[in-house]
């Protein structure tokens, strides 16, 4: 290949519909990844839609039992499997990482297309399921309810396998790529924020998720031979299931939201021109609760009838993760402190981030506390808690990260004003929709409840009128980005003066092998002058 | 009555709700603290840091300060061990029930809560006196079940195969919601009952009548039937009166042939009707689904009779 | 695969910058897989011995009827391939072809003689109607519990021998490499990995063997 041909953007180093499903380029992968997850948000969203059109009112509506039942069981698996697990590593870290340490592609370009494509399938079996029946399970999938033989439940299970070993790989791929391919000079304390989140995110993908797997797999099992480790009829033990459950699904917690703290560090010290305060804290809480992530699963199961001593030690270890946390979002704030701050609409993100993560992490303190828990559980609080760190936290930085890194990707500029109107309404219609269900929760509210006591009508119907403006804030942003790419500015290399690599040594969108010439790295990533006053 | 309910709480009427609310409240407290200077600092610098020249860059650089970053990790650390202390208190309190408690007999099944008590009848609502330490035992007959009393902020999950216990003491008398709250399938959010607080002399009283009752006693079976119907639950899936519900209607239901799914049919009477309640799986009606929890071992002789003779009179 | 092709050095991938680079990444990619594998299996025995502490009798009785001379012949099968897949990567570093592919075949050889004692077992269970769950018909067992011992049984050793087979694609994946790309000191990834693969297996057999066939 001649040094010219490897020297055009990547967009037009090959051409063709074939050249893109055949492809070993991290970045249109990383493409790729984002239409299908951005793809797979939406019908999410539509699935929720419709649920919280029927919760308007607490009577029978335009949809029954059943199919309000499998509605939010399709809402939470697509959600989690489809949406936010691969979403943040398989769209922007595929097509930052690589960019940000200075390397030509990530460590195995074929595994990560195998990736995507064991992401499509285990996506095409879910959809698949919808032919099958419907699938009622919750996307907890507890035992003895999900062993009905329900084949719709039977084939979610299957794909969510599939997502797994996809994560799974993604996971491994990035490590061994910040490991090995880091550009010369590129210290590990010099690597991007980012890449630090996607590197503790790795390690919980590759040693969660398998648990995940053997979980799913015995339930398969279960269901078609009844072999007796679940189903208490046979034997079995309930408890056991929701043990291997949350022994991953804590960690998938974090593994959600800390590529989110990855990209939120990155906007904030962008658009205040500002090194992070307290870098190597931030890298190293990031490793810290990916371990005290590993033993604090128990807490999902303070009313199961696991023992006591059980339920106090969990409880103990769940508060370890609240101080890294902690000290998260003060490095954060104090980072902004003597900047030079711009609310552009990633900006804007970044600091919705901050408010609805302060919340959502204070939500699930209060959780933790063994007393209360046992009030709060499976009540509308825990649904408010959760979707303040998933959507308000994990989502929303994610679409900060779109707009931080769309330039790059596409090479257009968006529409600030657009932008920034969309980020506010984002913002008023999320808080609208989900401070309603805390209040609702801590009354008593129980979750999955498709009939409702008539005094909690008052706040579903605020969290109804809250979908209705997030939804819209949601379409203006998409579109805004969808125009630019055919009315857009074409985007300068460095749009927002910012000091990454990808920024100040790739051209925008980068080249085939991202870089001309491999970059040297002398300085950290974020050593901005200061003002001479 | 006044009633105690506040903004984030329900009305409280058990012992623990004090505890638990305490702990709520004081945290409420900590945490909007911590929200409040957060959101104050984020705005506060927002304004005050400003770029208002597109080339200006950061008056500082500020990347580290011993004292700051102790104090925010030992002030939360601290704090988090205290609200540890306090749900681990509060906590074992609500788990280990007192000697003196009475027991009875919870069953949880789709869709609906059976409350055994020891004087050997059963009923669809849960009737207790007030400033008693009840102790319930919970267990299921199909699926995971919860069993919520938002009041009395008492919860555990009801499983089967297994005793689970919970118990508290009302501190007021009245009627409280009964919730369930562990996804338990079509009918999770209709699968409610309540918990009705008693004055002492009044719920012994309640409790004499209604052990005589249980037996039939002044009733005819038919009647006694109607009773058995609503207490155990067959309402949640079958109608009186030709509905269609979950389970078969038992409208014209006596004396009929009954196909099954196995191609055969069964003329209903006794000796179905009876099988059908204690075993259902054996033989189920075509186009229904298998899903009729058994009742074996739950439901009397005597209560089965009597639904017999109710099913009978819905002609 | 009638004309030979002559095994030329092995060319490093294109985003990478050296053969230490890329061999560095393979072997770092394998370990972490093997971790990702032994969360899994862990997990999986995990789930067993507490069936163990729950039945004690039904898997008293059940592995009564595994015959563990069977268990330790396949044993001995699985620890001897992997000393051969251990000398093939030894002579890979050496660049001796021929005697990689030799022991990859006496590998590949153990690895049969472990499925077809496989295989006689498993026939041998299904005969007398030793399975899982609902389909278990078995004879003279007093434990009503009996099944969960078979289900548990079919369920490990069974995702044990996808393994194996898994294992022996990459040995017959390395024979194939061997005949286009020499292995050298400096190139003997497949083979190494393979062989770390298959260690593994070796490793997850050592503890199910005791757990099924020997712990009373
Ligand atoms: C992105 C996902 C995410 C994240 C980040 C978290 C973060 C946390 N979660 Fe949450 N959680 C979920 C997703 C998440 N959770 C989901 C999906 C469920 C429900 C699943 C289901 O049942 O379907 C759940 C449920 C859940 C429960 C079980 C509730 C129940 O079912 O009864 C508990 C209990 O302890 C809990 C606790 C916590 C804690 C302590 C944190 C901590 O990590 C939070 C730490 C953050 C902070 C503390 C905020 C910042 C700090 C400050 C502002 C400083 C001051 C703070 C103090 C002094 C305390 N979570
Ligand atoms: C983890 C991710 C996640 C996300 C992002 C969401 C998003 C939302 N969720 Fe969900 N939810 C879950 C995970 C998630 N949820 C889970 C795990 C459960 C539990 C399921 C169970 O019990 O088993 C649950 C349950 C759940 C319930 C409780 C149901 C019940 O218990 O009965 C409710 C109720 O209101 C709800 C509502 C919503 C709403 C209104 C949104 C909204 O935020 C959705 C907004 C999205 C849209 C409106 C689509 C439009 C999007 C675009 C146009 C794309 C924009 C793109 C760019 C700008 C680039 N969710
Ligand atoms: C979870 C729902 C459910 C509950 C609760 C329930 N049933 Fe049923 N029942 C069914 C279904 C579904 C069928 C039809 C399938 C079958 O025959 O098993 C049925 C069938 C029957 C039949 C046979 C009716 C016919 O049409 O032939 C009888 C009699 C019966 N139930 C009695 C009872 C009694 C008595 C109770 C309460 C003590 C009860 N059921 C509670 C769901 C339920
Ligand atoms: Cu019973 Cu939900
Ligand atoms: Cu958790």
């Amino acid at each position: 290949m001649s040094a010219h041909a490897e020297n055009i953007n990547y967009f037009k180093a090959s051409k063709g519909f074939m050249s893109w499903l055949v492809t070993v380029d991290h970045k249109r992968i990383g493409l790729m990844y984002l239409a299908s997850i951005l793809l797979f948000f939406i019908t999410g969203g539509v699935y929720a839609g419709l649920f919280r059109l029927e919760l308007w009112g607490p009577l029978p509506g335009f949809i029954s039992p059943d199919t309000y039942n499998h509605l939010f069981t399709m809402h939470g698996v697509i959600m989690v499997f489809l949406v936010v697990v691969p979403g943040i590593p398989g769209a922007l870290g595929n097509f930052l990482l690589p960019l940000q340490l200075g390397a030509k592609d990530l460590a195995f370009p074929k595994l990560n297309i195998t990736s995507l494509y064991l992401y499509w399938i285990g996506a095409v079996i879910a959809l698949f399921s919808l032919t099958q029946g419907r699938a009622d399970s919750g996307w907890t999938f507890y035992a003895p309810y999900s062993l009905s033989q329900n084949p719709a439940v039977l084939w979610m299970l299957v794909a969510a396998f599939i997502l797994g070993f996809s994560s799974i790989l993604t996971g491994l791929n990035f490590i061994v790529t910040i490991h090995k391919m880091r550009a010369p000079g590129m210290t590990w304390f010099r690597m991007p924020l980012f890449v630090w989140a996607l590197y503790a995110t790795g390690i919980m993908q590759v040693f969660a998720t398998p648990v995940l797997g053997i979980t799913l797999l015995l339930l398969l099992m279960e269901n078609f031979f009844r072999i007796g480790i679940f189903d208490p009829a046979l034997g079995g033990d309930p408890l056991l299931m929701q043990h291997f459950f949350w022994f991953y699904s804590h960690p998938a917690v974090y593994i959600i939201v800390v590529p989110a703290f990855g990209v939120v560090s990155e906007l904030i010290a962008t658009f205040s021109r500002k090194d992070i305060f307290g870098y190597k804290f931030i890298a190293f809480s990031s490793v810290a609760i990916t371990i005290i992530g590993f033993l604090v699963w128990g807490h999902h199961m303070f009313v199961s009838g696991q023992s006591e001593v059980a339920d106090t030690i969990f409880s103990f270890l769940t508060f370890f993760t609240a101080v890294p946390s902690a000290i998260k979002v003060f490095n954060w704030t104090t980072t902004l402190y003597q900047g030079s701050i711009k609310l552009t609409t990633p900006m804007l993100y970044a600091l919705q981030f901050l408010f609805n993560f302060t919340i959502g992490g204070l939500t699930g303190i209060v959780l933790g506390i063994l007393s209360v828990d046992i009030h709060l559980h499976d009540t509308y609080f825990v649904v408010s808690h959760f979707h303040y760190v998933a959507m308000g936290s994990t989502m929303i930085a994610f679409i900060g990260g779109i707009y931080y890194w769309w330039p790059k990707m596409t090479g257009r500029m968006f529409n600030e004003t657009w932008g920034r109107l969309a980020a506010v309404l984002v913002f008023l219609g999320f808080n609208l929709t989900f401070f309603a269900q805390l209040i609702m929760g801590s009354q008593g509210s129980p979750r999955r409840y498709y009939n409702y006591l008539t005094e909690f009508q008052i706040y579903h119907q605020i969290s109804t009128a809250g979908i209705v403006v997030l939804a819209l804030g949601l379409f203006m942003a998409l579109f805004n980005l969808l125009i630019s790419l055919k009315n857009g500015a074409i985007a300068p290399q460095n749009p927002w003066g910012a000091r990454t690599l990808e920024w100040t040594h790739a051209e925008t969108p980068p080249v085939l092998y991202n870089f001309t010439e491999t970059p040297v790295v002398t300085q950290g990533p974020y050593e901005y002058p200061t003002e001479k006053v | 009555m006044e009633t105690t309910k506040t903004f984030w709480l329900p009305e409280q009427a058990s012992t623990f709700a004090d505890a638990v609310d305490w702990a709520f409240g004081l945290y409420f407290w900590i945490s909007l603290f911590f929200f409040a200077l957060i959101i104050g600092l984020i705005t506060y610098f927002v304004l005050r840091y400003a770029r208002k020249r597109p080339e200006q860059m950061a008056s500082g650089q500020m990347i580290h300060n011993t004292m700051l970053e102790l104090s925010w990790t030992i002030i939360p650390l601290l704090i988090v061990m205290g609200l540890f202390f306090i749900g681990m208190r509060g906590y074992w309190h609500m788990r280990v029930a007192p000697s003196d408690a009475v027991t009875i007999d919870v069953v949880g099944r789709k869709w609906s809560w059976s409350f055994d008590y020891t004087q050997g009848f059963s009923n669809d609502t849960l009737v207790v006196p007030v400033h008693q330490p009840v102790r319930l035992r919970v267990t299921s007959t199909d699926v995971l079940h919860s069993f919520f009393i938002p009041a009395f902020r008492a919860k555990a999950d009801v499983i089967p195969g297994r005793y689970h216990s919970l118990w508290f003491e009302a501190t007021r008398t009245g009627v409280f919601p009964v919730l369930c709250t562990q996804y338990c399938g079509t009918n999770h959010s209709f699968m409610l009952s309540a918990v009705k607080v008693l004055e002492r002399e009044e719920y012994d009283e309640w409790l004499k009548g209604a052990a005589e009752a249980a037996g039939g006693g002044g009733m005819t079976p038919a009647e006694f039937g109607a009773t058995v119907y609503t207490k155990r639950g067959c309402n949640a899936c079958h109608s009186p009166d030709g509905k269609p519900g979950i389970g078969p209607t038992w409208q014209g239901l006596w004396g009929k042939s009954r196909p099954l799914t196995n191609g055969s049919s069964v003329l209903a009477d006794e000796a179905y009707i009876r099988q059908s309640i204690l075993e259902p799986p054996t033989q189920v009606v075509a186009g229904f689904q298998p899903i009729m929890p058994p009742y074996k071992g739950i439901i009397s002789d005597r209560e089965i009779e009597a639904v017999i003779a109710y099913i009978q009179t819905l002609k | 695969m009638a004309e030979v092709t002559v095994p030329k050095e092995h060319e490093v991938a294109h985003h990478f910058d050296d053969l230490e680079q890329e061999f560095e990444s393979h072997r770092l990619g394998m370990w972490l897989f093997i971790a990702s594998e032994i969360m899994m299996f862990g997990a999986l025995l995990v789930g067993g011995l507490l069936l163990l502490y729950k039945f004690p009798a039904a898997f008293a009785e059940g592995r009564a009827h595994l015959d563990w001379r069977l268990g330790t012949l396949n044993t001995f099968f699985l620890l001897t391939s992997g000393l051969t897949m251990a000398l093939a990567a030894w002579h890979a570093q050496r660049s001796e072809q021929d005697k990689v592919r030799r022991n990859l075949l006496l590998s590949l050889a153990f690895a049969t003689g472990f499925l077809i004692v496989k295989y006689f077992e498993y026939s041998a269970k299904f005969h007398h109607g030793l399975l899982p769950g609902n389909a278990f018909s078995g004879h003279g067992f007093t434990d009503p519990n009996a099944h969960v011992f078979f289900g548990f049984y079919f369920v490990a050793t069974g995702l044990h021998v996808l393994h194996v087979l898994i294992g022996m694609g990459l040995m017959v994946w390395c024979l194939f490499v061997s005949r286009k790309v020499k292995f050298t000191r400096a190139y003997y990834t497949p083979v190494e990995q393979s062989g770390l693969y298959w260690a593994l297996i070796d490793l997850v057999w050592i503890f199910l063997f005791p757990l099924l066939y020997l712990v009373a």
